[in-house]
């Protein structure tokens, strides 16, 4: 068990490096592109949403800031297409960053079903903005980002997949940092019980702030390395609230608050998300199917798979060896249904 | 200053019908402890069926509501029932999510069925228009904004004078408490969700009546429904009905003294800045130093 | 030395007085108790002193310094500790890592850190010996029985070593013998320094514990004096059966 946590995330590392090398088809790789940028955004999202307990459905907001950052920056400072533009993502991360900060300082002082509608309500007026400020935005017109020449037809997606890649892995490995530290510790203990979490000297509201504030930094990135890759942004788009819809959605499928678990949610989602819409042009059924798909994981996996799967493993192990029954006091209330061992991570991280 | 008093006037008797709507919205979570995202779908469903019934029936909009509102009652009822009744866990949370798939389904199913393009109801008090003390008003505001008021007495009559309306009360205060006095409280759950989605039927033909409607205006009509209940206080019903009115009047105003583009904004604007004031809302009980 | 005073606080909520004018002390290394009849403001006090309610008026002392109005964290970290009548532990984590929660330190620190060094692993490790929750420490605390969730929340706060320590109904649902653990317990540590105040209704277990007794009614301190004093007290006895 223990070679393969270590072997495990270096097999899928190799295995996602040398993917387009293998399936070279501009469409395949597209959708990989898309894939990866989901990855990346529901793990930022992860971040924040996942370890504090705070549902936050108005990231699309940050998303849209990253793309009109890094289209804004391209057009001023007239950047060509290429890979000029990737050194400008961490700057467009930074743009979203530093608009949520008083956006997360506001949203924060509500509690937590109020808190959601209000992440909702900012997304709005950010969306609403990006029509109206029409001397930054162009409005509805939309923006145009600088196009790679030399990238011509099959190469163009391989730069892309690369750098989001790359992003992908520094948003893992943030998020692993944060999730064994002390901080990361105190958020979870923010998830579980606010109050007394408080109560035991954990500074809950800049710890919060502080997630909300590195989640939104990614998730601006991902809005912007979007943005260049469809080459043209428009407000409906770049605020679209479907995507706070994705990013909850593959995070509570593969698990909240886990490591892996939004990634494996967009393994699954995006590339079906991508199918659907390929299949039924139709809007509406897409959606009817979506939604479905959404029921259908909610009610039956209400923890996400990979806390599901933990579970039953762990049962599995209890029921073989020799369970500690007797370590456990049958004193009034306690147990409900044994939820499981020692925790494991996927990304062979050592016990503490 | 003629156009804003004519904005005030519009802003009062669509606010009614917003009225409408948001009360259905905080009485699912007053009782039940659920944010029905769906509610904005659910009103512009009976748009549609009330635009059905209007083209191709030719069933008068009001009369049609006899059919509609039963109808979206019994719907709501089974979806508290089938989907909504089996969360557990973090039920708030749960909630949001089912009711957003509800949603999505919804306006899928309606794309499916009638397209992308907008329609808005007609009839003769839709197009016509009647001079009261220099300002034209068409009567369907009127008629929409008496509606409401009935509509919202019926439910006070529910709330304070039948035994329905005890146990939904009860339910409010405190559910296990509630549970103690034998209240059935899921009896009362399931049957106010029907409420709230009949009160969203009634305000779907008002809604689809005054507005040009297509499937995915539930998106923006779900906003600023959550916006003026959070603003009211969730589970207020005073605090909905003047938040509805309020909001309406400052949004078409602004649209009047300012620009239309930016009375969209302001609504949203002025949510952010009650909250940072009151974060409970304007008639929502105080949380205590913590929340 | 008063370690901690109260000075005439009043707290109302809506309608209800629950602190009314309510002024009580403890002495540094004394095991104080806190008894009185349901409602008599006992847990307010509780939440007002580690800054969980505000008070409308009056003042609160720690070591001198007010700490009125301090939030719960900067309460805690004086060295101010609580434990809650409806046992408040982190389901989710386990039960090691509730532990660690309270051993926070400042700053980027905080953040570049692992869950703990060697040192506060060993203390929290001692600690878990202490309250004889050793062998399930890597259990979801969720999981534990009542009981072994109260002493968890009572291990939780010793982490930090704090110079007092409010208890909240420490043997409310716990088993004879375990209660008694829970004294020598108490005892020890009293003896190693740290002061407590024990609000309690079995009365067993406060008169045989403590060696000073504050009665509380309707909101104001209306007896204090050793066990038999308070016994004997006709005002106590009129709170408890009138009320």
């Amino acid at each position: 068990m223990r070679t393969l946590r270590i072997a495990g995330p270096i097999a899928l590392l190799l295995v996602l490096a040398a993917f387009p090398q293998v399936f070279r088809s501009p469409e395949i790789t597209g959708i990989a592109v898309l894939t990866l940028l989901y990855a990346t955004a529901a793990t930022s999202w992860n971040i924040f949403s996942g370890y504090t307990g705070y549902i936050a459905l108005g990231h699309a907001a940050f998303f849209g800031v990253g793309s009109y950052a890094i289209a804004i920056m391209c057009s001023d400072w007239h950047v060509p297409g290429g890979y000029l533009p990737f050194l400008l993502l961490p700057l467009a991360g930074l743009a979203a960053a530093v608009v949520s900060v008083p956006l997360g300082w506001i949203s924060l002082r509500t509690r937590r079903h109020t808190f959601i509608v209000i992440t909702i309500a900012i997304f709005f007026i950010m969306q609403l903005l990006a029509f109206n400020l029409r001397g930054i935005t162009h409005g509805s017109a939309g923006m145009e980002l600088p196009i790679p020449a030399a990238w011509g037809g099959a190469f163009f997606n391989i730069p892309f997949y690369y750098a989001t890649l790359a992003m992908l892995l520094t948003a893992l490995a943030v998020s692993w940092w944060i999730r064994n530290s002390k901080y990361g510790l105190g958020l979870l203990a923010i998830r579980d019980d606010e109050d007394r979490a408080l109560g035991l000297g954990v500074d809950t509201g800049p710890a919060k702030l502080a997630a909300f504030v590195i989640s939104a930094f990614f998730v601006g990135m991902v809005g912007a390395m979007h943005a260049y890759f469809l080459e043209s942004i428009f407000p409906a788009f770049a605020f679209d609230p479907l995507f706070d819809v994705a990013i909850a959605l593959m995070s509570f499928l593969g698990g909240l608050g886990t490591l892996a678990g939004p990634i494996l949610g967009a393994l699954i989602l995006e590339p079906t998300q991508q199918f659907f819409t390929l299949q039924f042009s139709q809007n509406g059924v897409y959606l009817i199917i979506y939604g479905l798909l959404f029921l259908v994981i909610i009610l039956l996996l209400p923890e996400g798979i990979l806390p599901t799967l933990r579970r039953t493993w762990s049962r599995d192990r209890a029921s073989r060896s020799a369970a500690p029954v007797e370590a456990l006091e049958a004193n009034g209330g306690g147990g409900a249904k044994p939820r499981g061992a020692p925790r494991k991570k996927k990304k062979g991280m050592a016990q503490p | 200053m003629k156009l804003i008093i004519e904005a005030v006037i519009t802003g009062i008797l669509s606010g009614g019908v917003y009225a409408l709507m948001a009360s259905g919205l905080t009485l699912t979570f007053g009782v039940m402890e659920i944010i029905n995202i769906a509610q904005g779908a659910m009103v512009i469903l009976s748009a549609y069926l009330s635009y059905v019934l209007e083209t191709t029936y030719h069933v008068d909009l009001f009369a049609g509501l006899l059919i509609t509102i039963p109808l979206m009652f019994f719907f709501g009822v089974a979806i508290e029932i089938v989907l909504i009744r089996p969360l557990k866990k973090d039920r708030t949370m749960m909630s949001i999510l089912v009711t957003f798939a509800i949603a999505l389904i919804i306006e899928g199913m309606l794309s499916a069925a009638f397209g992308t393009t907008y329609v808005q109801m007609h009839a003769w008090y839709v197009d016509a228009t009647f001079r009261i003390a220099g300002f034209y008003l068409a009567y369907i505001y009127v008629f929409g904004f008496a509606l409401s008021a009935v509509l919202l007495a019926v439910l006070y009559w529910l709330l304070y004078r039948t035994k329905f309306g005890f146990g939904l009360r009860a339910s409010m205060q405190d559910r296990t408490a509630a549970q103690l006095i034998g209240i059935d409280v899921e009896r009362i759950s399931a049957l106010t969700f029907g409420v709230g989605v009949a009160l969203a039927a009634a305000g779907g033909m008002a809604y689809g009546a005054t507005n040009a409607f297509n499937p995915a205006s539930h998106l923006d009509l779900i906003s600023r429904l959550l916006v003026i209940i959070i603003l009211a206080g969730m589970g207020s019903l005073p605090g909905a009905l003047v938040a509805s009115l309020g909001m309406l009047v400052i949004e078409d105003v602004t649209s009047v003294v300012w620009s239309p583009l930016w009375a969209n904004t302001v609504f949203f604007v002025l949510l952010v800045i009650v909250l940072l004031i009151r974060p409970q809302g304007l008639f929502g009980r105080a949380q205590g130093r913590r929340q | 030395m008063k370690l901690l005073e109260v000075a005439n606080v009043f707290k109302s909520f809506g309608g209800v007085r629950a602190l009314d004018g309510c002024s009580i002390d403890v002495e540094s290394g004394s095991i104080t108790g806190l008894i009185g009849p349901n409602g008599s403001g006992k847990t307010t006090l509780f939440n007002v002193i580690t800054g969980y309610e505000t008070v409308d008026q009056g003042e609160i002392r720690f070591e001198g310094r007010s700490i009125t109005d301090s939030p719960p964290d900067r309460v805690f970290r004086l060295g101010v500790a609580r434990t809650f009548q409806l046992t408040r532990i982190f389901p989710r984590l386990t039960v090691l890592e509730n532990m660690h929660v309270a051993a926070q330190r400042e700053g980027l620190q905080a953040l570049l850190a692992r869950w703990s060094s060697s040192h506060e692993q060993q203390r929290a490790l001692e600690l878990l010996e202490f309250v004889g929750l050793i062998d399930l420490k890597d259990l979801p605390a969720g999981n534990l029985s009542y009981g072994q969730k109260k002493l968890l929340e009572f291990a939780c706060i010793l982490v930090a070593d704090p110079k007092v320590i409010l208890l909240d109904e420490p043997a409310g649902g716990v088993n004879p013998t375990r209660i008694n653990e829970l004294s020598k317990r108490i005892r020890s540590l009293n003896k190693s320094g740290v002061t407590f105040l024990v609000v309690e209704h079995n009365m067993e277990f406060v008169m045989g514990l403590c060696d000073r007794v504050m009665v509380m009614h309707r909101g104001v301190k209306i007896a204090d004096g050793t066990p038999a004093q308070v016994r004997k007290n006709p005002d106590v006895l009129e709170a408890y059966l009138g009320a």
